[in-house]
């Protein structure tokens, strides 16, 4: 508004315009403006070079030096080593060319080939209307021709209309050119027929399938062997039978042979000594018979049975030891265990016991019977004691048994004496006896009391010795499946031979009730008269005794070696008494047979009496100091002369019931067990306790002692105990002795 | 031979707590029972394919060894199983019977 400030402005404005020209052609500096022409020289200077910071200081030389670049078709982008991996080398490989093409713009356009489907689809589209139009005027006029046809002749020319119609309508779609069909309500009409289409039946036809059956295989340790001993068994068989043949090669197969053992680790050895150790048993596996094939399970199922049922007794038997033994020293008791009975067995008396040598668990048991009177049939029984209820085999026989004996090397073998005066042999594996000796045939004229085993002879041959009420001893000697007898020793009586009714002398004969052989001196033996003597005999001297010993005033019912001293032997007798006697150092033979003076009179080392007649004595196998005995009472009693000279350790009464004798008694040579028979066929087993079965005690880090040594502890044991009570030399008077007996 | 069979059969059948045995061939069928037919089926069957087991247990740790017997035992009995080759005998029995 005021005028002043507009011209101040003007002013301004002019000096301000001048100014920016000024500024300007600074600016036209750096910018190269070369639109002022009045600023030539300006121009000049404005081809000024910019020069970043960081660019490289070149030399002259450096500047200069020229570089080929070559321009090839090669994308920059593209990458040069593509790999891929080939699934037919299994590995990467590079791809040998690389795909060049780079793409620098791509337009996509809309523009279609006219004869493609979407081309003529949108054709339709668009033609259509555009068709339509034309066709419409095409159209009506043909209609116009058709209703006219159609009102004059109604019926008659349907169809010619319809042709008209159709006619029309064909060149309409014809005019369309490949458009669609126009369908109009006049000259449309559609046919359509169908052929006839059968109706679909499904068949099929399914053929039998192949049978199958699902197959499994297991393989097994054991199956391998398995496999490996059947081929080896085939290959033994056809060396065997090739051996059989050639017989010069049969070194070679043999060699063959242990070589083949060798690879395939075979124990055939092995599984026979396992078939050994089997119960003798006839074992013919019948194919056809089935229950025969269960024979060995059957037997195995019912120890076990009864090792359920008799569980407490098995039990004990394996681990019981009576603890009250600790606090009563010089007492012990004797525990029942099983008790085997037998039916048929009931109206015998056991006569005799024999534990078979290789089986510790079987022992032979033979009844007969004692009584004169009444003298029926007999039996040997085995039983096992894993099986109380039944015996392994039974052998029935016509006359009473009285003995029994099992051979030591074939415990198959067991030799028996009968009542009626004839022994046997028989074998285990066979119902019938092998042999049975008849009246020609040396049989005894009374009961044979006691057989025994003796060692094979010079050929081989099984022989043993019997013993009987008739006076003689004989040896038996089986040569060619047949009974050899042969008199022994005839035991005479030193008395004056009787007088017979004509006056004829009758020699007398002694009753032999009893013999035992030394264990290690086999030509001696002691027999046990009926009169009450005991000889002292030899397999060399038949007509003589080497000793007499009037040991008791009744018959002598058992004689017994000890097992481990070699001199001292045990007796017991019907007259309650059981002697222990020694040899004497004076074997002087008996010259003259009724010369009484020679008999030695020498007292026993040991008297006892057990208030009854004694039926039997035995020594224990584990100790040389302890032994048993049985009286008619039923009562057993246990001795241990190294705990007590005088009396007994255990004296109990087994019997179960009443006016039952014990009539015999046998050591288990393994278990702490006893067997007692009685006259009512009963076999009582017993353990013994701790107190009674004592042995000696080894020494802590000490080896075990071999046999030998236990021999000389045993002897030395029982000779302490014999020189104190042994009749000193003739000299010192017998005073002492005698007062040390009491 | 078969007499002894059977005798030794009866006479563990007639056993103090024995409640029945069963003697099954090779192939698995109970030849011999003394008890019902369904239970005999199924103590056969059941006990074979226990016994395989057992013994293939026994023979595995060693091949040269083998199955003696089996004994099951439980709360009311006793199972007892002897093998022999391929044929089995089984027994049930009742041990604390009196």
């Amino acid at each position: 508004m005021p005028p002043k400030a507009m011209g101040k402005g003007k002013q301004a404005g002019a000096s301000d315009i001048s100014r920016r020209r000024t500024t300007r052609m600074r600016d036209g500096d750096d910018m190269t403006d070369i639109g002022d022409g009045t600023e030539n020289d300006d121009w000049m200077h404005s081809k000024a070079l910019v020069k970043p910071d960081d660019q490289l200081d070149l030399s002259e030389q450096q500047l200069k030096e020229e570089f080929t670049r070559i321009l090839t078709a090669n994308n920059p982008h593209a990458p040069q080593n593509i790999v891929r991996y080939s699934f037919k080398e299994r590995q990467y490989k590079q791809i040998s060319s690389v795909d060049q093409l780079a793409i620098h713009f791509a337009l996509d356009g809309n523009m279609l080939h006219k004869d493609s489907d979407e081309a003529r689809r949108q054709m339709a589209k668009l033609g259509m209307p555009d068709a339509v139009q034309s066709e419409h005027a095409g159209s009506e006029g043909g209609e116009g021709a058709g209703a006219g046809a159609a009102e004059g002749e109604d019926q008659q020319k349907e169809e010619g209309k319809d042709e008209g119609r159709e006619d029309a309508a064909t060149p309409a779609p014809a005019a369309a050119a490949g458009g669609k069909k126009l369908t109009n309500q006049f000259n449309y009409s559609e046919r359509a027929s169908q052929t006839y289409n059968n109706p679909y039946r499904e068949r099929g036809t399914a053929t039998e399938p192949p049978p199958r059956a699902t197959f499994s295989g297991n393989v097994t340790q054991w199956e391998i062997f398995d496999a490996y001993n059947e081929d080896f068994e085939k290959q033994y068989q056809a060396m065997k039978a090739k051996q059989v043949q050639k017989t010069p090669s049969v070194y070679l197969h043999h060699h063959q042979l242990i070589q083949e053992k060798n690879k395939e680790k075979k124990v055939v050895p092995g599984r026979q000594a396992e078939e050994k150790t089997r119960k003798k048993l006839t074992i013919t596996e019948t194919q056809s018979d089935d229950v025969t094939r269960i024979q060995n399970a059957a037997q195995i199922v019912e120890r076990m049975v009864n090792q359920n049922t008799y569980d407490d007794i098995a039990q004990d038997f394996k681990y019981w030891d009576d603890p009250s033994d600790e606090y009563r020293e010089n007492e012990g008791t004797l525990l029942p265990l099983w008790r085997f009975t037998f039916e048929k067995a009931k109206k015998l008396a056991v006569t005799s016991l024999c534990w078979n040598p290789k089986y510790k668990d079987l022992f032979a048991v033979s009844f007969g019977s004692y009584d004169f009177m009444k003298q029926g049939n007999g039996m040997i029984l085995f039983y096992s004691l894993k099986n109380p209820s039944f015996p392994e085999f039974i052998y029935e026989t016509d006359s009473g048994l009285m003995c029994l004996d099992v051979h030591p090397e074939h415990p198959y073998l067991v030799v028996v004496g009968f009542y009626d005066g004839s022994v046997g042999v028989f074998n285990v594996e066979r119902k019938e006896p092998v042999h049975r000796c008849t009246a020609k045939n040396g049989k005894h004229t009374d009961p044979v009391w006691q057989v025994r085993w003796q060692k094979d002879d010079l050929e081989n041959n099984h022989n043993f010795y019997s013993i009987s009420s008739d006076g003689r001893i004989v040896q038996w000697t089986i040569i060619k499946n047949e009974l050899i007898y042969q008199d022994v020793i005839q035991l005479t009586l030193p008395e004056a031979p009787a007088e017979g009714p004509d006056g004829t002398k009758v020699s007398t004969v002694g009753c032999g009730t009893a013999f035992d052989f030394h264990r290690s001196n086999d030509y001696m033996f002691l027999v046990g008269t009926e009169e009450g003597k005991i000889h002292t005999c030899s397999k060399a001297y038949s007509s003589q005794f080497l000793d007499t010993n009037l040991a008791h005033n009744m018959a002598v019912y058992q004689v017994r070696w000890n097992p481990w001293h070699p001199n001292i032997y045990i007796t017991c007798s019907a007259d309650w008494s059981v002697k222990i006697w020694e040899v004497s150092d004076k074997t002087t033979v008996d010259t003259n047979s009724e010369n009484t003076e020679n008999v030695s009179t020498r007292k026993p080392l040991f008297h006892f009496d057990l208030n009854n007649s004694v039926g039997d004595v035995a020594w224990a196998p584990y100790s040389s100091t302890v032994f048993a005995a049985v009286t008619a009472d039923g009562k057993v009693f246990v001795y241990d002369l190294n705990v007590n000279k005088y009396e007994p350790l255990c004296e109990q009464m087994v019997a179960v019931k009443k006016k039952t004798k014990l009539t015999h008694i046998e050591f288990n040579p393994v278990y702490p067990i006893i067997i007692v028979g009685d006259d009512r066929g009963n076999v009582t087993s017993l353990k013994l306790s701790p107190n009674l079965k004592k042995m000696p005690k080894e020494k802590k880090g000490q080896p075990a002692m071999d046999p030998a040594q236990r021999e000389a502890l045993e002897q030395a044991k029982l000779d302490k105990l014999l020189n104190m009570v042994r009749d000193p030399p003739a000299d010192v008077s017998k005073a002492p002795a005698a007062t040390e007996k009491k | 031979m078969a007499t002894d069979v059977e005798e030794t059969l009866k006479r563990i059948q007639a056993h103090k707590g024995v409640i029945g045995i069963i003697v099954v061939n090779a192939e698995g069928i109970p030849i011999r029972t003394s008890l019902d037919n369904s239970t005999t089926v199924q103590y056969a069957n059941l006990l074979t394919n226990l016994t395989m087991k057992a013994r293939s247990v026994v023979r595995d740790i060693d091949p040269q060894n083998d199955l003696t017997f089996l004994r099951v035992r439980s709360k009311k009995h006793e199972i007892l199983v002897a093998p022999e080759k391929d044929y089995l005998l089984i027994t049930i029995q009742n041990p604390s019977e009196t």
